[in-house]
């Protein structure tokens, strides 16, 4: 293997290695939008139902434990191959992540500076969205950052039911033994993982300097 | 080992620098403490009172000077040994999460590989001392203890092989006010009872002079003074020790300065009646009786029961 | 369906219980050398903390790679069997086990180490006495992440020759019959969940121990 076969793989193949990134994009995307959609009115409620909450935690565990491939696998009887399997499974992983760190977010919230917010009038309404809000995105962030990586790496095992993106790029190269296309696809899945967790991380610290009132004076 | 005339510890210009700082943590330190002495080191926190603890059981190693414990260099014996024949206790008791109280308490018998019938023997003894019930307590987490048994039992563990020498760095200063003075107390009389020399770290001015027979008192790693409470409150040495303790604030004076050093000696027997005092009781204690009478007498008796002087108003309004 | 899954289990059982015990094994050898290799590492990283430093970021960036792409770009460098498998595991499966080494070894709090050399412990007693026994509940942690973790990335390596029940699973897509996946993934399935309860119990029973919870 040298680097000019390396190059000219690139050059040869570079739609069809954008389009499976593009590919695998839109399968995280869309996995993580309705991760998002159920688990923020889930969470929502769960805060208020403590026993239930603990019920629900610990059965998203159990799921969150089985092996991505297994349970692509066991899912093949009733959503078949492709897409469909592939984001429930991927929308299933999020949610434990999701929810986990939503509720932290909210357990963690200083009971003095809610009472000091009801205390001096505010209702619930603006509580929530001028007080529990902006000090819990940071912990929201960073379960989204946690469960897009999660998302990205089990999305590559989703091409085992044939759902498309990198992996499929992974696995093909692994089928026909080409290296080239195996280190393509390396490449271009680190780099996603990569970028993703790096712009979701200046997003966490960004938000969790308003949160703790660090932006914009020194100190 | 115990001889009266050596000091049980001995600071021969002691100097300390640790590398990267420009100054020394603690400067020319020289002084002497004896046997049965319950010194207490007093001071803003940085000014070396801590380092000067840690140099006796070699946490630190000093870098001038010497430390003498009964006589010896403290760096001519293995510092190990000598680490198991000196207490230690520390902030918040610092025990052990992972071990039970009796574990905890058993930590130098152990090391000593004391047999194990004369550690549990040893262990119910000193929960007996610290007034927790053996019974109850000895299988506990230190995690299930309060604040305050927890420090009892960093006590109990420090006398655990009854070491003459006990350090105590800041022992109570993570302790609610009262369980402070309770535990203060339960010092004092363990003290009294087992005359162990103290050195006791504290940066509470009112801890200091409770329960020091001598303090010391640091700053900026310098020794400002070493003496009796009376004597700093009466004699500060300079305009720091001074401010540091009010010496000028008539009220902290009466509560530190004891009858035994403003009082008239009595020499030969002499049978008095009327009002008596202990001398180690601080000369507010006489505050209610001249506010009443300014013309009484006190008679002041020492730790024999005898009469060894007598204090009147014009004594106490000298020095206030 | 179930008829046919149990037709083929009973015409292949000795083969069936093959990459069960294939699965098993690399899985136990996979975690036992990732515990010899992270624990004394993280050891040492914990008490350098400049090398500590670089090595808990050169794997947690590790770590945000996906596990497949590691594989895969491990084949050009040392192929594909039991073998470099076995390599490969072993690299993603130390990530845990290090960082909480690291991480349990440096939340022995300061004051509690200089506590236990003031009481006149050697480094040797501090070490084994103090530290180790302090540090344990999180390394435990990690080892059953780690098991967790290998159960399910030996089942993908089955794709670069590690065998396994991850063979179960690729030959019944390629060959649309989706009883034989369905055997293979709710083996693994099970497999990983056996073993993560029976670690959450051996970990429930150290920390009870230690005193650290109540």
């Amino acid at each position: 293997m040298n680097w000019i076969k390396f190059v000219e793989y690139a050059q040869k193949h570079t739609d069809l290695l954008v389009k499976c990134l593009l590919e695998h994009i839109q399968l995280v995307g869309t996995a993580l939008f309705i991760s998002l959609l159920i688990a923020i009115p889930v969470s929502l409620i769960l805060l208020r139902l403590k026993k239930i909450s603990q019920v629900v935690m610990a059965l998203l565990g159990a799921l969150y434990s089985i092996p991505s491939l297994a349970f692509f696998s066991l899912l093949l009887p009733f959503l078949g191959l492709g897409k469909k399997n592939a984001i429930f499974v991927l929308v299933v992983y999020s949610q434990f992540i999701l929810v986990r760190n939503i509720l932290a977010g909210f357990h963690q919230l200083d009971k003095n500076i809610i009472e000091a917010g009801i205390g001096m009038g505010m209702t619930k309404f603006t509580i929530f969205t001028g007080v529990q809000l902006p000090l819990v995105l940071p912990v929201l962030i960073g379960g989204i950052r946690i469960a897009a990586i999660v998302t990205i790496g089990s999305a590559t095992i989703a091409q085992t039911v044939n759902a498309g993106g990198l992996g499929k790029v992974l696995f093909d190269g692994l089928s026909s033994m080409n290296y080239i296309k195996m280190i393509w696809g390396t490449v271009y899945t680190a780099g996603l993982a990569l970028v993703v967790n790096w712009a979701l991380s200046r997003l966490e610290i960004y938000s969790l300097k308003r949160a703790e009132g660090r932006l914009g004076n020194a100190g | 080992m115990k001889d009266k005339n050596i000091p049980a510890i001995e600071f021969n210009h002691v100097y300390k620098c640790f590398p990267g700082m420009k100054t020394d943590a603690v400067n020319d330190i020289t002084m002497d403490i004896y046997d049965g002495e319950f010194i207490t080191i007093l001071g803003s926190s940085g000014c070396g009172k801590t380092t000067l603890l840690k140099m006796v059981n070699r946490l630190y190693d000093y870098t001038g000077g010497d430390i003498r414990f009964y006589g010896k260099s403290i760096k001519e014996i293995n510092e190990v040994d000598h680490r198991r024949n000196i207490g230690y206790v520390v902030q918040a008791g610092g025990l052990f999460p992972h071990k039970t109280v009796r574990d905890n308490i058993a930590t130098v018998p152990k090391l000593l590989k004391w047999d194990k019938k004369r550690i549990e023997t040893r262990v119910d003894e000193l929960l007996d001392t610290i007034g927790l019930d053996a019974e109850d307590y000895r299988n506990r987490y230190p995690r299930s203890l309060s604040g305050g048994q927890q420090q009892r039992v960093g006590i109990a563990r420090a006398l655990a092989a009854d070491p003459n020498v006990l350090l105590m760095d800041e022992p109570f200063g993570a302790i609610d006010a009262i369980t402070r003075t309770a535990l203060q107390a339960e010092v004092q009389r363990l003290q009294e009872k087992t005359k162990k020399t103290i050195l006791f770290v504290t940066h509470d001015i009112q801890e200091a002079f409770k329960l020091g027979s001598r303090v010391i008192i640091m700053h900026e790693g310098k020794l400002q003074q070493y003496d009796t409470p009376d004597k700093i409150m009466l004699h500060p040495a300079n305009e720091f020790v001074s401010k540091l303790v009010s010496a000028d604030d008539p009220i902290v004076r009466m509560k530190v300065i004891s009858l035994g050093a403003i009082m008239e000696k009595v020499h030969g027997d002499i049978d008095a009646q009327g009002i008596f005092k202990s001398e180690t009781s601080p000369v507010e204690e006489t505050l209610p009786i001249f506010l009443k009478d300014r013309s009484k007498v006190i008679y002041v008796e020492n730790a024999a029961g005898e009469i060894a002087g007598m204090v009147s108003w014009n004594q106490i309004a000298n020095i206030v | 369906m179930f008829s046919d899954l149990i037709q083929y289990y009973l015409e292949n059982t000795s083969k069936y219980w093959s990459y069960v015990a294939t699965h098993i094994t690399i899985s136990l050898v996979v975690t036992v050398f990732a515990i010899l290799i992270g624990i004394p590492l993280g050891i040492v990283c914990a008490k350098l903390p400049k090398l500590s430093g670089i090595i808990t970021g050169t794997v947690n960036a590790l770590r945000i790679i996906p596990s497949l792409a590691l594989m895969v770009l491990m084949v050009p460098l040392i192929g594909i069997g039991r073998f470099p498998a076995t390599i490969v595991l072993i690299i993603i499966t130390l990530p845990p086990i290090l960082i909480n080494t690291i991480t349990g070894f440096l939340s022995v709090k300061d004051s509690i180490r200089e506590t236990a050399i003031g009481m006149g412990m050697s480094a040797k007693q501090v070490f084994l006495e103090v530290e180790f026994p302090l540090a344990l509940p999180l390394i435990a942690a990690g080892i059953r992440t780690a098991v967790v973790e290998v159960v399910a990335t030996t089942a993908i390596a089955s794709y670069i020759g590690a065998g396994g029940l991850g063979v179960l699973v690729s030959s019944g897509i390629g060959y649309g019959r989706v009883f034989i996946t369905l055997l293979g993934g709710g083996s693994i399935a099970v497999i990983s969940i056996a073993a993560d309860l029976l670690l959450e119990g051996v970990q429930n029973i150290l920390t009870k121990r230690m005193g650290l919870v109540e």
